[in-house]
């Protein structure tokens, strides 16, 4: 590392990097060296052309689609590649998504605060650890497994809920629950919610674990109740790690494929009831249509896919963003 | 501190000179949130029951609600109001607790429940080939050859590939590059399985004219699982004393057989752990499965030509039959799918656990 540079014996040459001078005067031991240098440079080089390849190769497929559609991309309600001519339009797809993962959000991110102040301040030891592995492993479940148990245990035990929910709620419209199964936007999130929860803790917890000791004896001192104590020197403390974590949990709930398509019983309108079925995401219509798909089909997924990697590049980058600046603070 | 009030007046006729103050504030005794929860389950279920609600998620709801609020209550009344939110914090972040526990406990119990109906040595040895799928029997051996095949060229492609990019990161990388390729590594893990799958598509099957094929399926899965890879060796590699590093170039040993020999040692245990882990994630995805490999009910040994399996895809394909003894061997084979997941988290836990003190100090 930096003992290297010292070595160098020559002035260093302007620029960044191992000056190729110094390389070459030591040509016969350095041999090794160079191929190493290159092949490690070379897979890093290599990420990247993957993921401009992704982006290229997804453009160019969406822009073919995008040239042979009869209806507007983002208004049509509409999917069928295959009508002649062909109508397609992302708008139900985005609402779906967008609704399903706001949703999954606002259930997850104040649970997984709650379970991450639980590991670090409330329980006790023996339960801490464990606990922490749990949460861990529960990441580790399958997004199909998460499906199938959605399917066929959440589903069915959510239509009392929901009735519930429609005699005292019904009024507002969106908490309005017709008869039939509960495979709606809302279930989306409900299950969302649990499988974004560990991602959200698990980061959260890492930021409530560096919290400075020191204020939180202070606070301690002064006389204050735990709950204080929390919200006077680890809140305030955890803000910035708690923001990114949720957008990381958002990232993954918008692109969650095989759940949403296993749960939802997909439909082409947006009703104003997010308890009742219908609805569909970008992702669950991608694995849902394809097999139906021709060539253009296809081509229109990727148009939709590629809208859906650009809302996470942007939700990810965000994320990232916020951490590396918390990091310029805490250093 | 306004709550701590006088604990009880002197008495009138005791004749003390000095009336007797505590400091010690009015608290529930130690018991009470224990009590209390059972007593809050007690009325939820009761409540459950006599109002005849059918979903016992509503009975949860009641009792949790019941619990908190009456824990407040409670405390406000003895402890005063400072420590009645502390008792609603710590109420709420145990509910939160319990939140969390119940669907997992569900899951596993459903899963275990329902799965071992079906699972036995037939069902792990045979394929489902020639088996109508609204009737029972027929296996999963041909899902799990394409889980294995798909994920092992994913891991031979992506563990050197992630390994070499971060070792480029922490040994060599200074400057623009070095901060691109963190950046877009931070990136790729964000990529949604979906959208990796659609990019193989786009390239391999459409534009090279491929068939599909478990190779196809490897190459998204092996996307998937670089960023991964990356992230975990590069932590790995900077847990590395400076100070071994620094000893072996004294010694004239150039830079690559001290990385080979001296860097990789230390920290081949965190290395493994982080690839297990990887290969655990990517061993569920289905979404790039369902694109690429399109599915098979036959055994297909040859994950370069030809349609096949995996476990994920066979549980999905088994969900989307809809019947009874469909649910049944979608359930065995999503209690097969998480066994492997979880002995390879374990092992890699493991792993770490037992690598972890040469490493770190």
């Amino acid at each position: 590392m930096d003992i290297t540079s010292a070595t160098a014996s020559p002035p260093p040459a302007p620029g960044a990097g191992p000056s190729p001078a110094r390389q070459q005067g030591r040509a016969a031991t350095r041999a090794g060296d160079r191929v190493f240098l290159a092949l490690s440079r070379g897979s890093g080089i290599l990420l990247l052309v993957i993921m401009a390849a992704i982006a290229v190769f997804l453009t160019v497929r969406a822009a073919n689609a995008l040239s042979q559609d009869h209806g507007n991309f983002f208004t049509a309600f509409e999917w069928n590649a295959n009508a002649n001519p062909p109508v397609f339009g992302i708008a139900v797809l985005a609402f779906g998504t967008i609704v399903s993962s706001l949703i999954a959000m606002a259930i997850a991110v104040p649970v997984a605060i709650g379970i991450a102040l639980f590991i670090t301040h409330y329980a006790p030891r023996k339960l801490a650890t464990p606990l922490s592995y749990v949460i861990d492993l529960l990441a580790a479940v399958p997004s199909i497994v998460y499906g199938l148990w959605g399917a066929l245990f959440l589903v069915p035990h959510l239509g009392g809920l929901y009735s519930w929910f429609n005699d005292y709620l019904g009024w507002t419209g969106i908490l309005a629950y017709h008869d039939g199964a509960a495979r709606s936007l809302f279930t989306i999130g409900i299950l969302l919610a649990i499988m974004i929860l560990p991602i959200v803790t698990s980061v959260s917890r890492e930021v409530f674990r560096q919290a400075p000791r020191m204020h939180e004896e202070a606070a301690l001192a002064l006389g204050a109740t735990r709950w204080e104590v929390i919200r006077l020197s680890v809140l305030p403390f955890g803000r910035s790690g708690v923001i990114s974590a949720s957008m990381l949990g958002l990232g993954r709930a918008l692109g969650e494929t095989m759940a949403v398509a296993t749960v939802l019983s997909p439909s082409f309108t947006i009703s104003t009831s997010l308890l009742d079925p219908g609805g569909g995401t970008f992702a669950q219509n991608i694995a849902s249509s394809f097999k139906e798909s021709g060539e253009l089909g296809k081509d229109a997924l990727i148009a939709s896919g590629l809208v859906l990697f650009v809302l996470t590049l942007l939700v990810n980058g965000a994320a990232r963003m916020i951490i590396a600046r918390r990091k310029e603070y805490s250093a | 501190m306004s709550g701590v009030t006088m604990d009880r007046t002197p008495v009138a006729g005791s004749g003390a000179p000095q009336p007797s103050y505590s400091l010690r504030q009015p608290r529930l005794p130690r018991w009470t949130p224990a009590a209390l929860a059972a007593a809050a389950v007690a009325a939820g279920t009761g409540i459950g029951l006599g109002a005849g609600l059918s979903s016992h998620m509503q009975w949860g709801l009641i009792a949790a609600l019941l619990y908190v609020a009456a824990m407040y209550v409670l405390a406000t009344r003895v402890e005063g109001r400072r420590q009645a939110k502390d008792r609603l914090a710590t109420s709420l972040v145990w509910v939160c607790f319990v939140l969390a526990v119940v669907p997992l406990v569900s899951l596993v119990w459903e899963t275990i429940s329902r799965g071992v109906k079906v699972l036995d040595v037939d069902f792990l040895t045979h394929s489902m080939g020639g088996v109508l799928t609204i009737r029972p029997g027929g296996g999963v051996y041909h899902a799990i050859i394409g889980t294995l095949e798909q994920v092992g060229i994913a891991t031979a492609i992506a563990a050197p590939l992630g390994l070499l990019t971060a070792i480029y990161l922490v040994e060599y990388g200074r400057g623009r590059l070095a901060k691109a390729v963190t950046f877009f590594v931070d990136v790729m893990t964000g990529i949604p399985s979906i959208v990796a799958g659609l990019f193989i598509l786009s390239f391999w099957i459409i534009m090279l004219d491929n068939g599909y094929s478990g190779f196809a399926g490897s190459m998204a899965l092996a996307i998937l699982m670089v960023p991964v890879v990356v992230r975990s060796t590069e932590e790995m590699l900077k847990l590395v004393p400076n100070e071994l590093r620094e000893a072996s170039l004294a010694l004239g040993v150039p830079k690559w057989r001290t990385i080979l020999k001296v860097v990789l040692p230390t920290a081949i245990g965190g290395i493994a752990t982080g690839v297990m882990l990887a290969v655990a994630r990517i061993a569920g995805e289905t979404a790039p499965i369902v694109l690429l490999v399109f599915g098979s009910q036959v055994i297909n040994n040859n994950p370069f030509d030809g349609a096949q399996s995996s476990l994920p895809y066979y549980i999905y394909e088994q969900w989307a039959a809809g019947n009874e003894a469909s649910y049944d061997r979608a359930w065995a084979a999503a209690l097969v799918l998480i066994a492997f997941v979880m002995i390879l988290n374990l092992v890699a836990r493991g792993i770490a656990r037992w690598k972890a003190p040469q490493s770190s100090r």
